[in-house]
């Protein structure tokens, strides 16, 4: 058996005790099932997977579930029926991610939000998927025959979003739970033209889980758009963000990663400029202690049509510990003249000066070590636009700091 | 009883050593000045009194307040009445000046006993000192030091010894990039603090700040060592005849000879 067919195997056994679904689910996860099989799980070998190693996922006996779904949506929102929607769930069947394929195989309830045409939405579109030991069977449906040695689960959570021309509105994703699970998410955005759209994602998933997500935004003509990705928790982490963009669309992609004990944090991301006049700011900003570790891969795209492209990148992170590990690359692939990008990494510990002034203010070591963290942190804090995600971020990454890596 | 005794200071970094035995004392409400070419050391000595690593001492010692001063960490130092002015204040950015200086006033005033204040408390007890320095107010949002012109730096450099209120404040070089007018509201801050129960060492290379803050001792640093003492006319006497005039070699004077 080759180790491709080894890992399905325990899959397919899941795939084939799904409960039956409508006619255009069961065609999805079908062709998704079957792109997964052959593509099996990425290794150190692939390129896109060098630093990133899912043996640990792949050697898993999980057992597929449904995460609990908190949405909350607010008016003008419409939440729609998946089958009706006319979004093509499969088209992740067709690429090379063995994780969205794995996630189309397994499609069940999706989340389509629609913000109407020209519609401003007032509060944040939220949407929560939480995991829990031993999940409750879903209402009629006969409970899970109890096994005896309780394997983790396995969620498989997807989320489509589209946004109408000119229209407004601000998404806020979390992830959380609690014991050993996997969360394998694939998220879409639609924006259509000069919509503005504002995304955030906060990973908090347990530290003994996994989390592989993919986001995937198609950006209309003079779309703004912005995602910002906040990753605090997990043993083994993958963000697959990418961006297309259409002419004069704007799109900013933020990420904050914070890592300490063993956890592994893998964030790549992509941004396409596939038509002329757009503008692209990435920043993201790692901290990293322990023994734990980090990449980040931004890959910029500029077609040859994309003339006149500004597009910015910044990866900094700062290093607590000697055993921490980051690497970081970018990947410009440029194919037009007439356009301007630059980007940046940066590798750093605490500047000694910094802290010793504030020592010298009476502020004891290991507060001003946590200060001056917690300040590298703050720039992405700061240019999240939702008050109370805002506050409710600073509080966990004070928590954070607080906490002594283990 | 002195509050300040420095003796036989040797201080390295490095491989050089760079403080080659230091013998000073500081009474109470006592202002010295200490002034000497680059080079001779006074900076290193303000740095080592606040605790910085950076420094080795290899000998002798340091008595405040009846306690041993080098066995503290920076932040005991500074708790127990030390202040140190910055010569280059450090910039920080993302921590906001007022949540900085907030925090610095609470931890010592807890080290007092006294109860920590809350915002609006801070608010009240700063407002007269940032009118004493002519701060801006929106200087307190903005990030410690950071994009601050070098004037507005040393100003916020007074401004938080007017808010932490040190027994001992060491000034290094608070003179150095200012403008006259800078200057003298730096000194006038300065000036402001003086009190019968707070003792300033005033680090300096020039006379200038001495004519707007007035020691009552003045103690010339050479080569790792302090080589003449005396009142506020040796300031005035160094002014007219260079530290070239004591025999010392000044890197400035000697590179505006050639």
């Amino acid at each position: 058996m080759t180790a491709v067919a080894e890992q399905t195997g325990a899959w397919l056994e899941s795939f084939a005790n799904q409960r039956p679904a409508a006619e255009w689910l069961r065609k999805g996860r079908e062709a998704g099932f079957e792109r997964f099989a052959e593509l099996g799980f990425p290794t150190t070998h692939d390129e896109e997977w060098r630093f990133t190693n899912v043996a640990r996922i792949a050697r898993t006996n999980f057992q597929v579930a449904q995460a609990e779904l908190t949405v909350r949506v607010p008016e003008g929102v419409e939440e729609i029926d998946p089958g009706a929607a006319g979004v093509d769930l499969g088209r992740f069947a067709a690429g090379g991610n063995a994780f969205a394929a794995l996630n189309t195989a397994f499609l069940d309830r999706v989340t389509v939000l629609r913000v109407p045409r020209g519609a401003v939405i007032e509060g944040a579109i939220e949407i929560g998927y939480e995991v829990r030991p031993a999940s409750p069977a879903r209402a009629g449906e006969s409970p899970a025959p109890p096994s005896p040695s309780t394997s983790p689960t396995a969620v498989h959570p997807r989320t489509v979003i589209l946004v109408g021309a000119n229209a407004q509105c601000s998404i806020v994703e979390t992830y959380k739970g609690q014991g050993q699970y996997f969360t394998n998410a694939v998220t879409e955005i639609v924006a259509g033209e000069g919509a503005v759209v504002n995304h955030y994602k906060v990973q908090q998933e347990d530290r003994d889980a996994f989390h592989v997500a993919t986001l995937a935004a198609s950006l209309g003509r003079s779309a703004n758009f912005s995602t910002t990705s906040i990753s605090l928790g997990g043993a083994l982490v993958r963000n697959d963000v990418s961006a297309v963009l259409s002419e004069g669309t704007e799109a900013t992609l933020n990420g904050l990663y914070l890592v300490n004990g063993s956890q592994h944090v893998d964030n790549h991301t992509v941004i396409d400029h596939a038509k002329p006049h757009g503008t692209s700011h990435e920043l993201y900003k790692g901290i990293l202690d322990g023994k734990a570790s980090a990449v980040f891969n931004g890959r910029i795209m500029v077609r040859k049509d994309a003339q006149k492209t500004d597009s910015k990148q910044t990866n900094k992170n700062l290093v607590l510990s000697d055993e921490a590990v980051i690497d970081t690359k970018p990947e410009l692939q440029i194919f037009a003249d007439d356009v301007r990008c630059t980007h940046g990494a940066t590798i750093g510990q605490l500047d000694a000066e910094a802290l010793f002034y504030l020592q010298s203010r009476g502020i004891g070591r290991e507060d001003a070590r946590n200060l001056l963290t917690y300040a590298f942190a703050q720039d992405i804090i700061d240019r999240i636009k939702i008050q109370t995600l805002r506050e409710t971020l600073e509080r966990s990454l004070f928590e954070k700091f607080h906490e002594r890596p283990r | 009883m002195s509050l300040l005794e420095i003796t036989n200071l040797h201080a390295t970094v490095g491989e050089r050593e760079i403080l080659k035995g230091i013998d000073l004392t500081v009474g109470p409400g006592e202002v010295h000045a200490i002034m000497g070419p680059n080079g001779s050391g006074k900076s290193t000595l303000a740095q080592v009194l606040a605790g910085r690593e950076l420094y080795a001492v290899t000998e002798g010692s340091v008595t405040y307040d009846g306690k041993d001063l080098l066995a503290m960490p920076p932040e005991d130092r500074a708790r127990e009445g030390i202040f140190l002015a910055f010569q280059y204040p450090v910039e920080i950015p993302g921590v906001s000046n007022q949540y900085f200086l907030k925090a610095a006033l609470n931890t010592m005033r807890k080290h007092r006993g006294l109860p920590e204040l809350d915002a609006m408390d801070f608010l009240d007890l700063i407002r007269g000192k940032i009118e004493l320095m002519e701060m801006e107010s929106s200087l307190l949002n903005r990030a410690v030091n950071a994009g601050f012109s070098g004037g507005e730096k040393k100003r916020n450099e007074i401004f938080q010894m007017a808010v932490l209120e040190p027994r001992l404040a060491i000034l290094d070089e608070t003179d150095s990039g200012l403008d006259i007018d800078a200057l003298k509201l730096v000194a006038h801050g300065v000036n402001s603090l003086r009190s019968a129960d707070r003792s300033m060492i005033v680090v300096t290379h020039y006379q200038r700040l001495l004519d707007y803050i007035v020691p009552d001792f003045v103690h010339v640093l050479s080569d790792g060592r302090i080589v003449k003492s005396g009142g506020k006319d040796l300031a005035l006497e160094l002014e007219r005849n260079g530290y070239a005039g004591l025999g010392i070699a000044d890197e400035e004077e000697a590179v505006g000879k050639v």
